[in-house]
C-alpha cells in the first residue's frame, strides 16, 4: 500500500521523465502539437485560466456535485448494506436484482436520468450516486455477512441494546469492508460526474472541457483534463490519509497475517 | 436464596432432515452468591449449549433460568459470559484499554470517570504497561485476560465462562487458573466454570456438576473441600483431588463412547 514508508521519489523521476518526452515529442512535430501541445504549454493554459478565474466556478461546481452524491452514495449504500447483509430475507429478496443492475455499465442510465430529471445539478447527482453506491453496497453486505457470531453475542452479553450492537460492534467489524467499497467508489463517482457534465450542464470541469474542445482551445482543454487528473489524485491522497488515521488498528494486523 | 437457579432446562435442535435431536436435557442446579462452580463434561457433550441458554443468548426449549429469584429471558444484566473463542470476542478495532472501557461503558459508566478504573483492572489482570496494544499483538494468554478484565469491568454478579482456557497451552493455562481465582478471590463475584479438563474443574471450584454425554444431563454433584488460596503443586500432589479426579474420569467414560 501507498501511504506508508519512504516517499516514492523514483516514481515521480519516471513521471517527469515522461512529462519531458511528451514535451519534446509534441515540439519536435508542428502537426502534433495541434492536438498534442507540449506540456509547458497546457501548464501556461492552466495558470492562466486560473489566474483569470476563468475555470474556478467550474472545478467548484464539479467539487460540489462530487462530494454532494459520493456522501449521499455512502449513506445509502453503507445503510442498505447493513440491512442486506444482516437480514438474510432481505438479501435472498434483492439479490438477483442486484446481481443483475450491478454489473450494468451506470452510464447507460444517464438517458433515463434526463429523462425524469432534466439536465441539470439533480441529474448529475443522481447517476452519480447510482454509480457510485455499487461497490460500498457490496462491500458493505459482503462486511456484515463475515462478521463472526461471537462478535455479536459479546455485545448481547454485555447488555447491548440493537442500536448500540450496530454502532459499536457491527459497523466498526464491517469497517475494512466498507472502507474498500468506498475507495473504489471514489474514482467512479469522480467519473460519473465528469461524464454527466459532459452530457448536460452548463458548469463544471466535464462541460469545461468540450466546451473547449468545441472551441478548439485545444491547450485549455488539456488544462482542464490535468485540473481532473489533480483533482483525482487529491481526492485520492487524502482518502488513504483519513484511511490510515481510521483503520490505523488493522495496519500491523494485516501486515502480520500476510507473514 | 441462589443467585442462579436452573429449573429442568433442556434445549433441542433441529437438524438437517427434519430430526430434532436433544442437546442438553433437564438440567437443574443452584447457584449460590459467592461460588465457584463448574460444570465439567466431554467435548461435545453440549456444555456450550448450556451455559449459552444460561446467558440468554439462545433460548431455551423448555426450562427456567432465574437470577436472584427472578425469571429472565434474553441476557440477563448481571450476568456476563467469557467466550472460549477470546479472538473472535475481542473488539480487534480497540485497544486494551478499549475493549476494557467498553465494559465499563456497557453497564452505563461515563467515558472520563472510568478510564482510571479500567487501567486497575488491567493491572489487576497483569496487563500493566499493554494498555495502548491492540489484542492482535497480544498472545492469546494476554488476549483471554483483557477478555476477562473486560468481563469484569462490567461488574457482573455472575461471571459465565465456557472452556475459557481450551485453547491456551498448558503453562498459560496454569498461570491462567491462578491469576482466576485471585481475581474471583479479590472481587467476589459468583463463577459458573465450564470446562472438560476434569484437573482444570477440581483445582478451581467449591461445587462440580458432573455432565453425561449427549443430551447432557447431571450425573453426579461432588463438593471440593480444599482449602483456599489453593497451589498448582501443592491442592493437584494431594491424594483426594486424585480421588475425585480418577472418581469423575470413571463415571464419565463408562458413559461409553458416543
Amino acid at each position: 500500500m501507498s501511504g506508508s514508508g519512504k516517499y516514492n521519489w523514483t516514481g515521480w523521476l519516471a513521471f517527469a521523465v515522461l512529462l519531458l518526452l511528451w514535451e519534446i515529442g509534441s515540439r519536435s512535430n508542428p502537426r502534433l502539437q495541434l492536438y498534442i501541445p507540449p506540456i509547458s504549454q497546457i501548464l501556461a493554459a492552466l495558470s492562466r485560466i486560473i489566474l483569470a478565474g476563468q475555470i474556478n466556478a467550474h472545478l467548484f461546481s464539479t467539487v460540489i456535485r462530487f462530494l454532494e452524491s459520493y456522501l449521499l452514495a455512502a449513506a445509502i449504500a453503507v445503510t442498505l448494506g447493513v440491512i442486506l447483509g444482516y437480514f438474510r430475507f432481505a438479501h435472498s429478496l434483492l439479490e438477483t436484482a442486484i446481481e443483475f443492475l450491478r454489473p450494468m455499465p451506470s452510464v447507460a442510465i444517464i438517458p433515463v436520468a434526463i429523462l425524469l430529471l432534466g439536465i441539470g445539478d439533480s441529474m448529475i447527482v443522481a447517476v452519480t450516486v447510482y454509480a457510485s453506491m455499487w461497490p460500498i453496497l457490496i462491500n458493505t453486505i459482503d462486511g456484515v455477512r463475515h462478521i463472526d457470531h461471537t462478535l455479536v453475542d459479546t455485545g448481547r452479553t454485555f447488555g447491548l441494546s440493537r442500536r448500540r450492537i450496530l454502532w459499536q460492534i457491527i459497523l466498526p467489524a464491517a469497517s475494512p469492508y466498507i472502507v474498500t467499497g468506498l475507495r473504489i467508489s471514489l474514482s467512479i463517482a469522480l467519473i460519473l460526474v465528469t461524464t454527466a457534465e459532459m452530457i448536460s450542464g452548463s458548469k463544471g470541469l466535464g462541460f469545461f472541457i468540450l466546451d473547449e474542445e468545441r472551441s478548439l482551445q485545444t491547450s485549455n482543454m488539456y488544462a482542464g483534463i490535468v485540473l481532473v487528473a489533480v483533482l483525482g489524485y487529491a481526492l485520492n491522497r487524502l482518502f488513504v490519509a483519513l484511511e490510515g488515521k481510521a483503520m490505523k488498528w488493522r495496519r500491523g494486523m494485516v501486515a502480520r497475517e500476510a507473514v | 436464596m441462589p443467585i442462579l437457579e436452573v429449573q429442568s432446562l433442556s434445549k433441542s435442535y433441529r437438524q438437517m432432515g427434519g430430526e430434532t435431536t436433544l442437546a442438553v436435557g433437564n438440567i437443574s442446579c443452584q447457584v449460590e452468591a459467592g461460588e465457584f462452580v463448574s460444570f465439567v463434561g466431554p467435548s461435545g457433550c453440549g456444555k456450550t449449549t448450556l451455559l449459552m441458554s444460561i446467558a440468554g443468548l439462545i433460548a431455551p426449549t423448555a426450562g427456567k433460568i432465574l437470577v436472584k429469584g427472578r425469571e429472565v429471558s434474553g441476557p440477563p444484566p448481571n450476568l456476563v459470559l467469557v467466550f472460549q473463542e477470546f479472538n473472535k470476542s475481542l473488539f480487534a478495532w480497540r485497544s486494551v484499554l478499549g475493549n476494557v472501557l467498553f465494559g465499563l461503558n456497557a453497564r452505563g459508566d461515563k467515558l472520563r470517570k472510568s478510564e482510571g478504573k479500567a487501567k486497575s483492572l488491567i493491572e489487576l489482570v497483569g496487563l500493566k504497561g499493554f494498555e495502548s496494544h491492540y489484542p492482535w499483538e497480544l498472545s492469546g494468554g494476554m488476549q483471554q485476560r483483557v477478555a476477562i478484565a473486560r468481563a469484569l469491568a462490567y461488574e457482573p454478579e455472575v461471571l459465565l465462562m465456557d472452556e475459557p482456557f481450551g485453547s491456551l497451552d498448558a503453562l498459560t493455562r496454569l498461570e491462567l487458573e491462578d491469576t482466576l481465582l485471585r481475581l474471583w478471590q479479590e472481587l467476589g463475584t459468583t463463577i459458573l466454570f465450564i470446562t472438560h479438563d476434569i484437573e482444570e474443574a477440581i483445582y478451581l471450584s467449591d461445587r462440580i456438576w458432573v455432565l453425561s454425554r449427549r443430551p447432557s444431563r447431571i450425573i453426579e454433584e461432588l463438593r471440593i473441600e480444599f482449602p483456599r488460596p489453593r497451589g498448582q503443586v501443592t491442592t493437584r500432589a494431594e491424594t483426594r483431588f486424585m480421588e475425585i479426579r480418577n472418581k469423575i474420569y470413571r463415571q464419565i467414560s463408562s458413559e461409553g463412547v458416543a
